[in-house]
């Protein structure tokens, strides 16, 4: 693909991507009907799962990419873990400051060790401590190797914590979707969230590897010049 | 095979030489185990219940002192680049690493362990084989990973220091289910109640062990 065709995607994805979020606000503060018992409250919810998703998604990108990277040792697939595992901190920063605003007037605290709860912080330490490990790497291509074998260690750990919580009780909302507890007319707002969410990822991924290559170009001339 | 007991017999040999990882993991273990007394205010807890926790976070954090003097040591030296030209899989260096740091480990917990018998006040002579076996299957699970990024640590320019960091978050899973089992066993559980946190233990050390043994390699300088 050429720049001006890249250039022109990032465009029209940046236009598709404004319209669909001013579209799922409307759809969850204004179209959602207002939930029984929690009443406003409970809109945090569109934005709180949908983050969440949405994170689960960067990981996920994060992971494959660190094991194409190993597979291949192409740094393409570099910068795209470095920008899904960025992105994804990100994103369970909503999850983590989102969750606690809305458990405060319905849990009556703001933190509990659920399942839930243990591994969104867990897996913002996990992918924090992979951007550290990056940080103190001088060499590129090891920094590569090395940061894409934590990002699977981290990736296969993610399964295992939330199993040994589970062996607690959970006291978190059981998935909705899967329960099909969620009202039809709650439905439009919750998918337009999660769907203008995953368009926000796969731009700032993107914009993330774009910005990354283009460093790494500076820095290849800065050593040709030095 | 001869080649990992060759890596596992060297590092112990350096080590009964010089004592100092073993040392500083006993000392710094016995230390957590005081600083958790006081910070507990142990006197109105029941020791029975505080036993447990206490005991593996001097575990771990002795383990993480032992598990970065032991890559520490190759790197003062350059060791490490001789280790590499050794005529065998990378993966079995990871091995005889594990294998010597879960030594280390084990030998550091006893003491650390008899130390808390002391303080606690506990007797336990009839839980004795379930404690080890649980010691024993927490610590693999320790080592399985811990010496994969004990080695990604070392390369960095944060050195011995990042370690922790990303052992930690990394490691839940194992303190989890090694604390939940020792707090079983000390709370008088039968073997039956036992089954989960060992066979997740045994798990883990499973699956994080092939992890490393395959990546072990990479994470090495060339």
């Amino acid at each position: 693909m050429n720049k001006r065709t890249t250039a022109r995607l990032d465009m029209v994805l940046w236009g598709v991507l404004g319209l669909a979020m001013i579209a799922a606000l409307y759809l969850a503060f204004v179209d959602a009907p207002r939930e029984r018992t929690m009443g406003d409250l409970q809109r945090i919810f569109y934005f709180h799962v949908a983050a969440a998703i949405t994170g689960m998604t960067a990981f996920g990108v994060n992971f494959a990419a660190g094991v194409a990277y190993v597979a291949r040792r192409d740094r393409k697939w570099d910068r795209l873990a470095l920008a899904a595992a960025e992105t994804g901190v990100v994103f369970f920063a909503i999850v983590l400051i989102t969750g606690p605003i809305w458990a405060k007037p319905v849990w009556m605290v703001w933190w509990t060790w659920s399942p839930r709860l243990t591994l969104s912080l867990v897996l913002c330490l996990l992918y924090i401590a992979y951007l550290l490990i990056r940080r103190y790497i001088e060499d590129p291509d090891r920094r590569a190797m090395i940061a894409a074998v934590f990002g699977i260690v981290a990736f296969v750990d993610a399964p295992l914590v939330w199993f040994s919580i589970r062996w607690w009780r959970d006291i978190h909302p059981a998935p909705m979707l899967e329960s099909g507890g969620i009202d039809p007319a709650m439905r439009p707002a919750f998918w337009a969230c999660v769907a203008s969410f995953e368009l926000l990822l796969v731009y700032l991924l993107r914009r993330r590897c774009a910005l990354e290559s283009m460093r790494e170009e500076m820095e290849r001339l800065e050593r040709l010049a030095g | 095979m001869t080649r990992l007991w060759a890596v596992f017999r060297k590092d112990l040999a350096i080590e009964l030489r010089t004592k100092d990882a073993l040392n500083t993991m006993l000392f710094f273990g016995v230390v957590v185990l005081v600083v958790f007394h006081f910070a507990l205010r142990s006197g109105d807890v029941d020791p029975r219940a505080a036993a447990p926790g206490v005991l593996w976070v001097a575990f771990a954090f002795a383990g993480t002192l032992g598990l970065n003097r032991m890559f520490a040591v190759e790197k003062e030296n350059g060791c490490l680049e001789g280790l590499m030209m050794m005529p065998a899989d990378r993966g079995v260096l990871y091995l005889g690493k594990m294998l010597a740091g879960t030594v280390f480990m084990l030998a550091a917990e006893a003491v650390i362990f008899v130390a808390s018998l002391v303080f606690f006040n506990l007797t336990v002579w009839g839980e004795l084989p379930w404690l080890g076996l649980v010691f024993l299957l927490g610590t693999l699970g320790f080592t399985a990973v811990g010496t994969l990024l004990a080695a990604i640590a070392v390369n960095t320019r944060m050195r011995e220091v990042l370690l922790p960091v990303i052992l930690f978050p990394v490691i839940l899973p194992v303190l989890i289910h090694a604390v939940e089992a020792t707090a079983l066993i000390l709370g008088g559980a039968g073997p039956g109640e036992l089954k989960l946190p060992v066979a997740v233990l045994a798990a883990f050390t499973v699956v994080f062990g092939t992890i490393a043994f395959l990546l072990f390699e990479h994470v090495l300088e060339d």
